[in-house]
């Protein structure tokens, strides 16, 4: 293929790709995510290919649609309609279309999403960049490159309101103002897909089905940034996931969509695909940062940004998976249409992977301000074997549970971190009411005493102490003290560790402290 | 023409309710302790690139308004900087950090003085003498002094240690051993003297003077 070097070179080859396809045609999607791949979905599409290949069908493989609950997924078009647990067998009628299938907009887990992000994985082979070009890919890049000044994208993701979708809920649109205007003559961006922590999966779900969305928003940042030079760091263990990253790279420099001279527009801008080193704590920004340098992934300690100073001590913008996903769409449609969606001081869309005891554990997009009702019940479809709810869980071992009656609260990210729940990445761990939640704080804990660094006392000393309290707290061992021995801890931790994981790590066992004290006092034998 | 580089930016802060100068670029430890303020330390060592580990440095310091918790060795001084060396807080973080640190080395003299100050009770946790606390003081002189890495951290989280390397520390330690005057708890000396023991032993049997 040659490399495009015109924003109407890339709309003659869409066209040209648009027009090779007839949208009647009958295709196939299956789902390969981590879920549906777990449910053999390798031999569902054997024999899905075997049926189809007497036929005119096309069969794609795709990434996670969503539902991992019913796994394998697969997705007819046109007419999406969808069938669950897909199971060899179930082949012939499929292809032949007797089998019966459900269309999705009637699928209460679909119904009630605004899947602005993954709605495209079941049209996109991730291995395939003509997929995304079909569905309008890289027309938000063309645009910013040359209808558009660097200062003009930076404004309308400010205008977006765009906050980060890692953790912090930080305004993407400030970070990246304050790398742009860093004095340096080299500066750098990057993509964290390093997604650890227990109940995380959705940035994995996006970036496996569709690297190239995120690509298209990394591309546009660092020419919104004046970057030529990015990073994408990402886990070790996921080959399906490095796989696709490093196709949609070859793929889009290929097509000149990446490298030296972008469409022809003079912009020159590389990546390099970078792993962890197997500990959750190299997902931190500036742990990350050490690592992409190759030394260990210790947080550094200076008071200094990371957009500022980062990787090299050149200003570096780091954002997560889901946030650079956001940036195209926003380019193309707009920032008003963006900031139309979702509340006051959270817009946009938002990933959400739904674990623990809910009848559909997936990942679901919905608008920022949608109820935790419709989230856990609606789409979730409620608790699992229709136990009474508990309470609800967010962001992992550095979030927060609130109980039960808390339920009608929007997801937004302040007002989950004024209740102790920061939304955090998006891991929703639903609980029934037999969940231990002296436990539940232990099992977090222990996940964090192995992925801290060690580097600083609080962290390390802090962590282990808590997990050594809890562990016999939940072994009949309580003592008296205990609980005023945890809340110093917690707090001191929350104060005083070097990094973020530190300094978040306590907030599940305060969350707990908070809103569920009873049950800590009750493992002490004076109860206190 | 040749232009003459700046002079250095003079700074007055606020520490401790008492006005000291200091020069941009300074930390506040270096700042307190050119004004005779103590703030205690474990990881910090003049000689050595400041490591903000121990966070028993931690301090009080309001700009704009705004009140934080920062570690002294690290943070820099700037105009107007209000620092709170001791408050209800800040001996907070103090205390409960020396009560982590005395569950691995409650007979420190170093520890149990400051835990004295500080009213630490080094029974409050279980304990696990491992004896290190992990200042890295032995670790970052032998790279940064004395450019051996003979001896380095290994493993992470609660399980982080220090290690001698047998093939470095054969040739390099004993006649150096400078590191074990720092340690805070004679650990350093100990593992060496482990390392020797399991890995080249009768080395210092062939030492002559």
């Amino acid at each position: 293929m040659a490399k495009l070097r015109s924003a109407a070179g890339l709309e003659t080859l869409r066209a040209d790709i648009v027009s090779r396809r007839d949208p009647g045609k009958r295709c196939i999607a299956v789902c390969a995510g981590a879920g549906c791949d777990a449910a053999c979905s390798a031999a569902v599409v054997d024999a899905l290919r075997e049926e189809a290949a007497k036929k005119s069908i096309d069969v794609k493989v795709t990434g996670c649609h969503g539902l991992c609950e019913k796994g394998p997924n697969v997705v007819v078009t046109p007419g999406e309609l969808c069938y669950f647990g897909v199971r060899p067998e179930d082949a012939p009628g499929i292809v032949a279309g007797t089998a019966k299938g459900v269309r999705m907009d009637e699928v209460p887990f679909y119904k009630h999403q605004m899947r602005l992000l993954i709605g495209d994985n079941p049209r996109i082979d991730p291995t395939r960049i003509e997929d995304y070009l079909a569905l309008g890919g890289y027309a938000a890049l063309s645009k910013a490159l040359f209808q558009m000044t660097p200062d003009q994208v930076l404004d309308q993701v400010k205008k977006a309101n765009l906050r980060g979708r890692g953790g912090g809920g930080f305004p993407a649109g400030l970070k990246w103002e304050t790398a742009k205007n860093a004095p340096a003559d080299e500066r750098y961006v990057i993509v964290n897909g390093h997604e650890g922590e227990p109940g995380a999966f959705m940035d994995r779900a996006l970036f496996t089905g569709n690297p190239h969305k995120v690509l298209e928003g990394l591309i546009i940042g660092a020419h919104a940034i004046g970057a030529h030079r990015g990073f994408i760091y990402t886990r070790h263990d996921s080959p399906k996931l490095i796989e696709h990253i490093e196709t949609a790279l070859a793929q889009a420099e290929a097509y000149g969509l990446l490298g030296e001279n972008i469409l022809g527009s003079g912009f020159d801008f590389e990546v390099e695909v970078h792993f962890d080193v197997g500990i959750f704590v190299s997902g931190e920004s500036s742990a990350l940062m050490r690592s992409i340098e190759g030394n260990p992934p210790e947080p550094r300690p200076k008071y200094v940004r990371t957009s500022v100073s980062g990787i090299w001590e050149k200003p570096s913008n780091l954002n997560n998976v889901e946030t650079w996903a956001n940036v195209s769409q926003i380019i193309s449609r707009g920032a008003d249409w963006y900031a139309s969606i979702g509340t006051e001081g959270s817009k946009g869309t938002k990933l959400v992977s739904l674990s623990g005891h809910v009848v559909n554990s997936g990942v679901a997009e919905v608008p920022m301000g949608t109820p935790l009702r419709t989230i856990v019940h609606d789409i979730g479809g409620g608790v699992a074997d229709a136990k009474p709810l508990k309470a609800l869980h967010f962001g992992g071992p550095m979030g927060g549970s609130i109980p039960e009656r808390l339920i009608d609260t929007p997801l937004d990210f302040d007002a989950l971190a004024a209740l102790g729940a920061p939304i955090g990445a998006g891991g929703l761990l639903v609980m029934d009411d037999g969940t231990d939640m002296v436990d539940m704080a232990r099992y977090f804990l222990e996940f964090l005493t192995h992925e801290s660094c060690g580097k600083c006392v609080p962290c390390r000393e802090g962590l282990l102490q808590m997990l050594k309290i809890l562990t016999s707290m939940t072994n009949g061992k309580g003592r008296n003290g205990d609980i005023a021995r945890l809340e110093d801890l917690a707090e001191v931790t929350g104060m005083a560790c070097l990094c973020a994981l530190g300094k978040t790590a306590s907030d599940p066992l305060r969350s707990m402290l908070r809103h569920f004290k009873d049950e800590y006092e009750a493992r002490i034998p004076a109860g206190g | 023409m040749k232009r003459e580089s700046p002079p250095v930016a003079e700074i007055v802060l606020q520490i401790d309710g008492k006005a000291v100068k200091a020069t941009e670029g300074m930390t506040v430890l270096q700042a307190a302790s050119s004004a005779t303020i103590s703030i205690p330390t474990l990881c910090h060592h003049e000689k050595l690139e400041p490591y903000g580990a121990c966070r028993l440095c931690m301090v009080e310091v309001e700009a704009r308004g705004r009140k934080s918790y920062v570690v002294s060795c690290l943070y820099p001084v700037a105009r107007d900087l209000i620092v709170r060396t001791r408050s209800d807080k800040v001996d907070k973080i103090r205390r409960v950090i020396l009560e982590e640190l005395l569950a691995h080395a409650p007979h420190s003299p170093e520890l149990m003085r400051l835990a004295q100050e500080y009213g630490a009770d080094k029974d409050r946790f279980e304990k696990e003498s491992s004896f290190c606390i992990l200042c890295g003081l032995c670790v970052r002189y032998c790279a940064e002094i004395k450019g051996k890495n003979a001896v380095g951290f290994v493993d992470h989280g609660a399980r982080r240690k220090i290690r001698f390397v047998p093939e470095i520390a054969s040739n390099e330690c004993w006649d150096c051993q400078e590191c074990f005057a720092l340690c805070p708890t004679s650990f350093a000396q100990a593992a060496y003297f482990l390392t020797e023991a399991l890995a080249f032993p009768g080395r210092r049997k062939a030492w002559t003077p």
